[in-house]
């Protein structure tokens, strides 16, 4: 009886301090949007905050994306060839990476890549009382610290996204069209009559949106939350790659079933 | 400074970059340009059955593509399937007694519309009918045939 | 000692706990405008969290601070970065951005809080670093200074502004005697010739001597003695004799609240410890 009841009160408390996270969370996310029209203005933080995120991020999605769309077209080819159906090699790589591939692989590369660096960068400016130095000089660290870099990783991921589709598609073209020598025009008119702007494009670009508000708010929230020492620095680091990667991979779900159905 | 121009450089490529993307994505990928912003004209043509094809099919001449089903209705009086196609303006000397069939394209690929040209001085313009139509195979009923013709052989 | 003088910084009973353990009992002090007012007492006595309470950083358990005459933590939080513009913070770590250079640091607070060209605020920048000494470090990134000097650039950065009230926090440390003269120096002139108001926060009894106008001396989370440094001075007993004549021996614990070390070492040999 003891047992049980010490047990339910275990479970009771463990539920409530994932309330009041959740709680915290949310007002977080409440305070970075009302910072959000200061950011906008401060345009020099927000461009600093672009690079660090998306441009310093363009060397991995480069490579990943050429790669994915490689794999994914020599794949396509080897089943489609069964059928005497392989210049639809070119839509089904494009389908592929647009509606799932480009947004999914591409955000949970980001989020190794530029979410944990943020955690981190913001953990070790706690630690070493930067932010409290900003705060005693009446630099609000939400508006200069916080929002430009919210914003800046919703502004990179989906333009990384879009680069990461192209060269995917690139990618595809140059193995299925050079080297396994499937028709070009089939390949491109295969392609474009399969793939719809609105259905396919857009729908992709939005997931990619919602997937780095995904990094942006867990990203931040963990860096903020931090025990400011090297321990607590680099496991808020690793939550944020966890959290994010499993947080993407289920919105991912929740957004197709709406999207494609 | 120089830092910052340094960072602001950066990012107007990877801006540029992304744009980039985006038009190879909507031009070259998708069917984004389509046959919306050319100047089309529509003809329609009756079928009695159109099998699988769907709306955004291609409509092909001799393997090229000059149009798209817009629209599939079915005809109030026969009670069979219209179907709207657009063409590219640029064909606008096709004759008036051209013929279009439903056709798949390899053994399990979508089905398009295809278009033989006829011989007629007449061209085809905007709100044209075409009267000569195949409608699609339908597997079940070529089976269907078959069974028929083999058990009568008997 | 009848000589009226304006209090800027007021503390009113404060209380303040870390978890189960109090830092703050029902502390009330007040620290005098245009003087320099120094905080001494024991390594962890709460110096620092004392500078963070009156800097509205931390909220109390219960009791009142004001600045001005402004209660710090009923004070919106616009309110409050005002109130914030007027004070210059030393950090003990220095704490300066360290994606900046040491004069872009400087530059930090000008740059923000003010429009002035960029040309006023290169000559306001390189005064600043002279003062503290380190004008040819000014392209030194922060990973590339020592302690010291650090401290140094971030007292260059409090005062950038111009502040009315400044808070060091233990600038001594880590500075050699020839640099501790400088800044002893520094901080008596600042605060005469720009009438600031400074609290300092230091162990060095000699330099605090030199220049503090006022004493507070802190210990267990009370204040135990206050007054101008000659009243301290002549005190021959108690707590404040041993910290400033920096006795061992003392009613001041030289240790961190604990079990007595016996008991330690006894709990430790049962456990198999090596003693
Ligand atoms: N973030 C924190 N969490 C919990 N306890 C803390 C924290 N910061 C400080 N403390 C505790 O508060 C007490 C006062 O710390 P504070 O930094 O104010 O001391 P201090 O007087 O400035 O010491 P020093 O002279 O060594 O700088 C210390 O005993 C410390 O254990
Ligand atoms: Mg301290």
């Amino acid at each position: 009886m003891n047992g049980f009841q010490s047990l339910m009160q275990e479970i009771g408390r463990t539920f409530l301090e994932k309330v009041a996270v959740f709680g915290r969370g949310f007002l977080f996310i409440l305070s970075l949007f009302s910072a959000m029209p200061s950011a906008l203005l401060r345009v020099d933080l927000l461009m600093k905050q672009i690079y660090v995120a998306g441009v310093l991020s363009l060397p991995i999605i480069l490579m990943a994306g050429l790669f994915v769309g490689m794999v994914l077209s020599l794949q396509g080819y080897n089943i489609l060839v069964e059928f005497n159906a392989e210049e639809a090699v070119g839509s089904m790589t494009a389908l592929s990476l647009l509606r799932e591939l480009g947004p999914v692989v591409g955000a949970l590369l980001f989020a190794g890549r530029a979410g944990s660096a943020l955690t981190a960068e913001i953990g070790l400016m706690r630690s070493t009382e930067q932010i409290s130095a900003l705060e005693m000089m009446a630099v609000d660290p939400l508006k200069f610290v916080y929002a430009p870099r919210f914003l800046a990783v919703v502004i990179a991921l989906p333009l990384l996204v879009l680069i990461f589709n192209a060269l995917g598609v690139f990618g595809g073209y140059l193995v299925s069209v050079s080297w396994l020598g499937v028709d070009d025009g089939a390949f491109w008119s295969q392609m474009s009559s399969q793939v719809d702007w609105h259905e396919d494009v857009v729908n992709g670009m939005i997931k990619s949106v919602a997937f780095g508000l995904l990094i942006a708010v867990v990203a931040l929230f963990q860096g903020v939350n931090a025990i400011p020492s090297s321990e607590g620095v680099s496991n808020a680091t690793t939550r944020t790659v966890v959290h994010s990667s499993l947080g993407i991979l289920g919105l991912d779900f929740i957004l197709t079933s709406i999207m494609f159905n | 400074m120089r830092k910052q121009t340094k960072v602001e450089i950066w990012v107007g490529i990877f801006v540029l970059m992304s744009l980039l993307a985006l038009s190879y994505i909507a031009f070259q990928v998708s069917n984004f340009s389509g046959w919306k912003e050319r100047p089309t004209y529509e003809v329609s043509a009756l079928f009695d059955n159109i099998g699988g094809l769907k709306t955004r099919a291609p409509l092909k001449l001799s393997g090229v593509v000059i149009g798209r089903i817009t629209a599939i209705e079915i005809d109030p009086v026969s009670f069979k399937a219209r179907v709207h196609m657009n063409i590219d303006q640029e064909f606008n000397q096709l004759p008036v007694d051209s013929s279009v069939s439903i056709l798949t394209s390899g053994l399990l690929g979508d089905q398009y519309v295809g278009l033989d040209p006829g011989g007629d001085e007449e061209v085809l313009e905007q709100g044209s009918e075409i009267e000569m139509t195949q409608s699609a195979m339908v597997l079940e009923e070529l089976i269907g045939q078959f069974l028929v013709k083999f058990s009568e052989s008997d | 000692m009848t000589e009226k003088t304006e209090i800027l910084i007021e503390i009113k009973n404060l209380t303040f706990s870390r978890g189960s353990r109090k830092i703050f009992d029902d502390i009330t002090l007040s620290i005098p405008k245009g003087k320099i007012t120094a905080i001494m007492g024991p390594s962890g006595s709460g110096k620092t969290t004392l500078l963070k309470l009156i800097a509205g950083q931390l909220q109390p358990d219960s009791g009142e601070v004001y600045v001005e005459g402004l209660n710090v933590h009923q004070l919106s939080r616009k309110k409050l970065y005002q109130l914030r513009r007027k004070m210059g913070m030393l950090f003990q770590s220095g704490a300066l951005l360290t994606d900046l250079n040491v004069f872009d640091n400087v530059a930090f607070p000008l740059r923000e809080h003010t429009k002035l060209p960029e040309k006023v605020i290169y000559a306001l920048v390189l005064m600043k670093l002279q003062a503290v000494g380190l004008r040819g470090a000014k392209n030194l990134m922060p990973s590339e200074l020592s302690g010291g000097m650090s401290r140094r650039v971030a007292l260059a950065r409090g005062i950038a502004l111009d502040p009315e009230m400044i808070f060091y926090d233990e600038p001594f440390v880590g500075q050699d005697p020839i640099t501790k003269g400088v800044l002893v120096k520094l901080i008596k002139t600042l605060n005469d010739s720009l009438d600031l108001t400074s609290v300092l926060v230091s162990h060095d009894v000699d330099e605090v001597m030199q220049i503090a106008d006022y004493i507070c001396v802190i210990s267990e989370g009370k204040l135990i003695a206050e007054g101008s440094k000659e009243t301290l001075q002549h005190e021959s007993t108690g707590y404040v004799n041993q910290f400033i004549k920096g006795l061992p021996d003392g009613p001041v614990p030289f240790h961190f609240p604990s079990v007595s070390y016996a008991e330690d070492l006894e709990a430790s040999r049962k456990k198999g410890g090596l003693i």
